[in-house]
């Protein structure tokens, strides 16, 4: 509920200088589930890019090589992005990129929620066709449902999510992905994998 | 300058209106981004960044005052610049945290009057009379307007939704009501009630988390198949009664994406276009509505969806068309042209903090689409993204923009993130066509920090850019080929006192001669109309204003008269109806 107005209005006055220079407070500090979050979906977003580093040569399906130029663009520039934050921070940033010509799937790193398993990411990396293309999309359909699992558990954390950049990167996440297994789900229904 | 001089070669070679045969932007979308535009490798910088102008002035730049930016890290997401409003000589900006409220009454030289700490993010501004609405989404926006945060996952401090304010004392804004809703606002948009004066509503758009009951009463994050009340698929419309603002209240959440068989989720649950194609969103949420009182109608920008929606009771919008892009990825924004036959819809591909201008992104992923409308049918007319190239340095996507009043054009000024400010003609959307710009080169060599051109919106004969990690741009048009000083003059007739961009204003321009020569510019430039008797009507038109009283009105009479007998005979008989109408009125 709100405040009664009255005291909203005093406290408005107190806040509102005319071209006084205001110190800056403003900033909500970063949370340790924050930089978690982050680190996380580091590696979250590395799988997603070594499962698309798989199409070119498993796949004859135009719709699976846009969805993977999208999802190759998308989770790499984010990559950069969470790892530039992470810096900012003094944090820790993995860099999975730079040694992405490693066997798939093979990141030391933490498994996220929705991350294939090294046998998931063994059996599509020897699947071709039609095969591959339904392991494909119900892997990242799996991936991507992990990561919206990661944005819940970030938002219904105490002290999460307050510092600007995690919101809005944690909301886009959520926006994008979400998108992006509405379409796999249709492209799973067999009139799109002829 | 290479480019400044093809483009005059081409102007003389063939006439860049209609037919943009030889313009800029077809040229280069057609081989992709151009590398070599003079935008494509400007000096990194902040105060200090290279600038690339191309029929477009800086007049003015307001720096962020202190309080507004970190200088140790300027792309820092908590002091983004947002979305701008007018109102008397005011320009209100927003920021993440807060706004910025600067006397413009000398364009050159912007005075900060009165800024407002209060963070919450994006800060979206709308300004009617003596109130002023801001949008708060993060989950950190306080009830109190403290920098402090709210950690607890539900807390009676929080404070997400609409912040009304009395601004009758512009130097001490103070909070009216603040009106809580369950997803935030991450966008409003204003309409006054067409058959009471004293009441205006707000449609707010939210796209982020949905809060606990706990916090708010009635929301629902859980899907409308599970509840019949979840707070997603739905808009919310705030009533504002303006003789008791502090009133204000949601009074409605249209179902504006339900189907005919009245499943709330109906209109698009996500899914493939076919080969080739990008993901869409799953509708659920506007992320802007553009309302077009004159009309009737507001176009709504709804994730996976293009809608239309009837606003002739605007308590109760209701969808009367919708469309879907395969190439779009996020329905951000809209705009409609002038005469309410186009609607303007952006793809906001990666949400703006990515650099989707490199010269590896498609020119179709990230852009603008232009869509006629035909009552309750959209039709793809044509695509428009930045025709330059820009770094990986460099956020760039479609952002906001408007329309500018050059009469007989569909002319739009669009804010590109890092990509600048570009003016095009949308008159064909076939064949969009760029005629100014003005950039930057990347806040930073080496590191993406957000940045650039939120919104690029005209306002009484001036563009205003609003400048995400560096302030406030005041820019003029300047005449070129493709645009006139006539045709710039015509615009600047229109005037609006007040002006929210969301919400379209219909401008309507007055019988002057400035007017009826940009008609005669676009003639001569098209090829409307033969020369000779371009030539006869320009000679006629300044005798008429060298005449005074009932000579003048004589000399107008007549000219009109002959322009009907052109308009029989004329390839762009329109236009010269247009001409035509504008003699009249002035021979009156």
């Amino acid at each position: 509920m709100l405040a009664p107005p009255r005291l909203i209005q005093t406290l408005a006055v107190a806040l509102v200088a005319a071209g006084v220079a205001m110190p800056l407070a403003a900033q909500t500090p970063a949370a340790a589930a924050d930089v978690a979050f982050m680190q996380g979906m580091i590696a979250h977003h590395a799988q997603a890019i070594d499962m698309v580093a798989l199409i070119a040569q498993r796949t004859t399906t135009k719709a699976m090589r846009a969805l993977g130029e999208r999802i190759n663009v998308s989770q790499k520039d984010e990559i950069l992005m969470m790892q530039t934050w992470l810096r900012a921070q003094h944090q820790d940033a993995p860099d999975p990129l730079a040694h992405m010509d490693m066997d798939m799937g093979d990141h030391a790193m933490a498994m996220m929620p929705g991350m294939l398993t090294k046998a998931q990411m063994d059996a599509l990396a020897t699947a071709k066709g039609v095969a591959f293309d339904r392991l494909f999309l119900a892997g990242m359909i799996q991936h991507h449902t992990g990561a919206l699992t990661m944005v819940r558990e970030l938002f219904a954390t105490t002290g999460a999510a307050q510092n600007t950049a995690i919101f809005r990167f944690a909301s886009d996440v959520d926006a994008d992905q979400r998108a992006e297994i509405a379409r796999m789900r249709a492209m799973l229904n067999p009139m799109h994998l002829k | 300058m290479p480019v400044v001089a093809s483009l005059h070669r081409c102007a003389r070679r063939v006439l860049p209106l209609a037919l943009a045969v030889c313009s800029l932007s077809t040229a280069l979308v057609a081989q992709g981004a151009s590398t070599t535009d003079p935008r494509a490798s400007l000096k990194p910088g902040w105060k200090d960044a290279g600038e690339a102008a191309l029929n477009l002035r800086v007049v003015s730049t307001a720096w962020k005052p202190e309080g507004m930016y970190d200088a140790r890290n300027l792309g820092n997401f908590a002091f983004l610049n947002s979305d701008l409003a007018f109102s008397g000589p005011y320009v209100f900006q927003g920021n993440f945290n807060g706004i910025q409220i600067w006397d413009a009454s000398d364009l050159k030289r912007l005075k900060l009057k009165t800024m407002v700490t209060c963070p919450g993010g994006q800060g979206d501004v709308s300004v009617h009379g003596n109130l002023m609405f801001m949008s708060v989404e993060e989950t950190r926006g306080r009830v109190d307007c403290g920098a402090g945060g709210v950690p607890d996952t539900v807390s009676a401090e929080r404070f997400r939704g609409v912040r009304i304010f009395d601004i009758s004392d512009i130097e001490h804004p103070t909070i009216i009501t603040q009106v809580q809703t369950c997803r935030g606002s991450h966008t409003h948009t204003l309409l006054e009630d067409p058959k009471d004066k004293g009441v205006i509503y707000i449609y707010v758009q939210g796209t982020s988390v949905v809060r606990s009951p706990s916090e708010l009463a009635g929301c629902s994050r859980v899907r409308p198949e599970q509840d019949a009340n979840s707070s997603l698929f739905r808009i919310e419309v705030i009533r504002v009664p303006l003789a008791s603002p502090k009133e204000a209240k949601v009074i409605n959440s249209p179902r504006i994406f339900a189907d005919s068989t009245g499943a709330i989720a109906g209109l698009w649950k996500g899914g493939a276009h076919g080969e080739g194609t990008q993901s869409t969103s799953e509708t659920n949420q506007c992320h802007d509505i553009t309302v077009y009182p004159a009309i009737g109608l507001a176009a709504g920008a709804c994730s996976g969806n293009g809608i239309i929606l009837d606003i002739s009771d605007p308590a109760n919008p209701k969808r009367t068309a919708e469309v879907i892009d395969p190439n779009f990825a996020y329905w951000h924004s809209a705009n409609f042209s002038n005469d309410g036959s186009k609607v303007l819809f952006t793809d906001e591909w990666g949400g703006g903090t990515a650099p989707r201008c490199r010269v590896t992104d498609k020119m179709t992923w990230g852009a603008d689409a232009i869509f006629a409308i035909k009552g309750r049918t959209l039709t793809l007319g044509g695509y428009y993204k930045l025709p330059v190239a820009q770094t990986a340095s460099e956020n760039c996507v479609a952002h906001n923009g408007s329309i500018i009043p050059v009469p007989g054009r569909d002319i739009m000024a669009q804010g590109w993130y890092q990509g600048g400010v570009s003016v095009f003609d949308f008159t064909d959307p076939a064949h969009v066509q760029e005629i100014a710009y003005f950039d930057r080169g990347p806040v930073s060599a080496d590191t993406l920090h957000t940045g650039g051109s939120w919104a690029a919106y005209w306002h009484n004969g001036y563009l205003y850019s609003t400048e995400i990690a560096r302030g406030l741009d005041v820019l003029e048009l300047t005449p070129s080929a493709f645009l006139s000083a006539n045709e710039i003059a015509a615009a600047a007739l229109v005037r609006h006192d007040v002006n929210n961009p969301q919400t379209q204003l219909k401008n309507v321009w007055p019988a002057q001669a400035v007017v009826a020569r940009a008609y005669l510019d676009q003639l001569v430039r098209g090829n409307g109309l033969r020369a000779v008797r371009t030539a006869d009507i320009g000679a006629a038109i300044d005798a008429a204003e060298q005449a005074t009283g009932a000579a003048r009105k004589a000399a107008y009479a007549k000219l009109a008269k002959s322009l009907a007998t052109d308009a029989k005979t004329a390839s762009d008989a329109g236009r010269v109806k247009e001409l035509a109408a504008v003699v009249e009125a002035m021979a009156k």
